[in-house]
């Protein structure tokens, strides 16, 4: 089984959610190759190689938006190499080129896969519906190349064997319209601390904390504690902190050690964006708010006492 | 400006989704909302229609059921929608909804085609990037900001590390996140008007389309089996009287956070 990984390079290197897939395709065994669209370093091609990926093809990702020319790009590539199985990411870029390719090869994408399986030849999809609460099983029917979304953190990325990838320099062709679209700028939304894929701890933050003048207390206590910061969609959307922090269904995927849920009520697409996490924290004025039905310790209290206090006590350990 | 605007019309997310053991779809009552996510693309429709003296189609794929969903749209101001409900459209996948839209909408001639990023429902998130290579047009997706420059888009695209900004031509397609735009009430007056707006129903024949590109048999998949996930209960829940922040301590001790 030829066994294609898409991998974008985010801040330099191949992003996380990319070598999460590549160990996957390592484990479903068979022949595995990576599309990059990021530049040609040796880190790069190291991580890709150690990863699993036997052949890089390299997409150079310029100034133009790029998910027509990508699409166009593998659609060749396709032709010539005749792989089974492409996965992308539920990452924005991803999914651009997956739902071009589909639509370029008229072949079906499965997307929020959380597990896949081989049998018989074919290809099993496993993906989370109703906020994670059932699972559902499907298969490609006719012929491949079979295309899957995989969300992020559904598989752990770990390094192999040291390999050193044959690395295939690929145009993408011109697109005329469609590809018209052009970066003008790029944006960066730091924020101090871990990042929030990464992080080992991760106080995360609802509506409920009021406003985002009372927001700093979340951030001090996570100084404290060396964790992330997470939000809600209705904090982003409310503008307290950039989108970049939102968890959930249309934001990032974590699966921190510990989760600190600060007065959010735990709808269905936020607890798909962090109901993995370790052990789950809750504080919460309302004792019927969904989030204490996944809360290891759920507090029934108000934010503005228990949060303060708590970030007076760990002072006060020093 | 000529905007067809993807929306659709969906169960009530506030009563649980039951799905039919059989054939594993989704049971879609008559009475269905409309997607509350299709709001931004509904608002930013309207706002660039206003500033250009455009017009706003929505174009819609879902059992038409009383309509109610596509009035509630037609409520905020469109000026007409176009919905296809066929028998052979049950059990379409992502590819098979864009090419009956993509269908629907060749025949507006629209300069822009506005989606939401993922739909309530389904939450494939794919539809409006089939849809754009369908119809030859660049996509400018994940907006968080919208705004005409030089006869095209300017638009801020959020990325993983923050956003980017794009500039493209018309025609093109944007897929709009919350936030982007802050989508208006209907009034008393938008509500009784969407009662007489006019809503075209073209079958999937009138759209030049066969049961092989659509329904089950276009989808290219098969659903072998639906299980319960694992589930994860819940721990301990107390009520703070003081001291409860204690217990958060004990737990990071526990967890060797500090
Ligand atoms: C297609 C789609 C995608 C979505 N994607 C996401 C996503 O990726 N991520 C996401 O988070 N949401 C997402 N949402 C939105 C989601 O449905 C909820 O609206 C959102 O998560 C609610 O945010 P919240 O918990 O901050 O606010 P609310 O639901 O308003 O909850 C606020 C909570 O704060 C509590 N509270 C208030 N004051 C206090 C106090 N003083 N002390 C303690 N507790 C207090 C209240 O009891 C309440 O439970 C999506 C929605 C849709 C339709
Ligand atoms: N059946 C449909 N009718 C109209 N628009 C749709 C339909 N399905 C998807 N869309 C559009 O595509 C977006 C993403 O949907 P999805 O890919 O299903 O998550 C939605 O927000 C809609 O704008």
């Amino acid at each position: 089984m030829k066994i294609w990984v898409f991998v974008e390079e985010t801040d330099g290197s191949p992003a996380e959610l990319g070598l999460e897939m590549l160990t996957k395709a390592r484990g479903l065994g068979g022949e595995v190759s990576a599309v990059y669209l990021g530049g040609t370093s040796d880190a790069a091609m190291a991580a890709l190689g150690t990863h699993g990926a036997g052949t890089v093809y390299r997409l150079d990702p310029g100034s133009t938006l790029p998910a027509s020319g990508a699409a166009a790009a593998l659609e060749g590539l396709v032709g010539e190499h005749a792989p089974d199985l492409l996965l992308f990411g539920l990452a924005p870029t991803d999914r651009d080129i997956a739902g071009r390719l589909s639509a370029r090869l008229d072949k079906p994408v499965i997307s929020n896969a959380v597990d896949l399986e081989i049998a018989d030849g074919g290809v099993k999809v496993v993906n989370e519906i109703l906020g994670g609460t059932t699972r559902v099983i499907t298969t490609y029917a006719g012929d491949g190349p079979f295309i899957a979304v995989v969300r992020p953190k559904s598989f752990a990325a770990e390094p192999g064997d040291v390999g050193v990838p044959a690395v295939v320099e690929t145009a993408m062709p011109d697109t005329g319209h469609a590809g018209a679209g052009t970066i003008t700028e790029r944006h960066e939304e730091t924020s101090e601390g871990p990042k929030l894929e990464e992080a080992e701890v991760i106080v995360a933050g609802g509506r409920g904390m009021g406003a985002a003048d009372k927001w700093a207390v979340l951030d001090e206590l996570a100084g404290q504690l060396g964790a992330a910061v997470g939000a809600t969609r209705a904090v982003v959307d409310a503008g307290w902190v950039p989108y970049s922090l939102q968890i959930g269904q249309t934001g990032k995927i974590v699966k921190p050690g510990v989760y600190i849920a600060c007065a959010l009520s735990g709808a269905m697409q936020h607890l798909v964006g962090m109901k993995d996490s370790g052990v789950i924290i809750a504080v919460n004025k309302d004792e019927e708010a969904p989030i204490f039905g996944i809360a290891d310790l759920g507090i029934v209290g108000d934010v503005h006492r228990v949060i303060p206090a708590l970030v007076a006590a760990l002072s006060a350990r020093g | 400006m000529k905007i067809a605007v993807c929306v659709k019309q969906i169960p009530d997310p506030a009563t649980p989704y039951e799905l039919d053991p059989e054939t594993h779809f989704v049971v879609r009552p008559n009475d269905q909302v409309l997607d509350d996510t299709d709001r931004y693309g509904i608002e930013l429709a309207l706002q660039l229609a206003e500033a250009t003296e455009g017009s706003v189609t929505l174009v819609s794929m879902s059992p038409a059921g009383g309509l109610q969903g596509i009035r509630q749209a037609l409520a905020m101001g469109a000026d007409k929608a176009i919905i296809i409900d066929d028998e052979s459209l049950r059990g379409s996948g992502a590819l098979g909804t864009a090419k009956v839209l993509s269908a629907a909408i060749k025949g507006e001639e629209a300069d822009l085609v506005i989606a939401g990023t993922e739909s309530t429902d389904g939450y494939v998130g794919l539809v409006p990037q089939m849809l754009a290579e369908l119809l030859g047009l660049p996509a400018l997706t994940f907006a968080k900001k919208v705004e005409q420059a030089d006869g095209g888009l300017r638009v801020e695209r959020q990325t993983a590390l923050g956003y980017d900004v794009v500039e493209s031509p018309l025609p093109a397609l944007v897929t709009v996140t919350s936030g982007a735009v802050e989508p208006r009430y209907p009034t008393f007056k938008g509500i009784m008007q969407a009662k007489s707006k006019p809503i075209e129903q073209p079958s999937v024949a009138d759209l030049g389309l066969t049961a092989e590109d659509v329904g089950v048999a276009g989808s290219g998949q098969h659903i072998t089996a639906v299980e319960p996930a694992p589930e994860r209960g819940g721990g301990v829940k107390i009520v703070d009287e003081g001291e409860a922040h204690l217990e958060i301590v004990k737990i990071l001790e526990q967890a060797k956070v500090i």
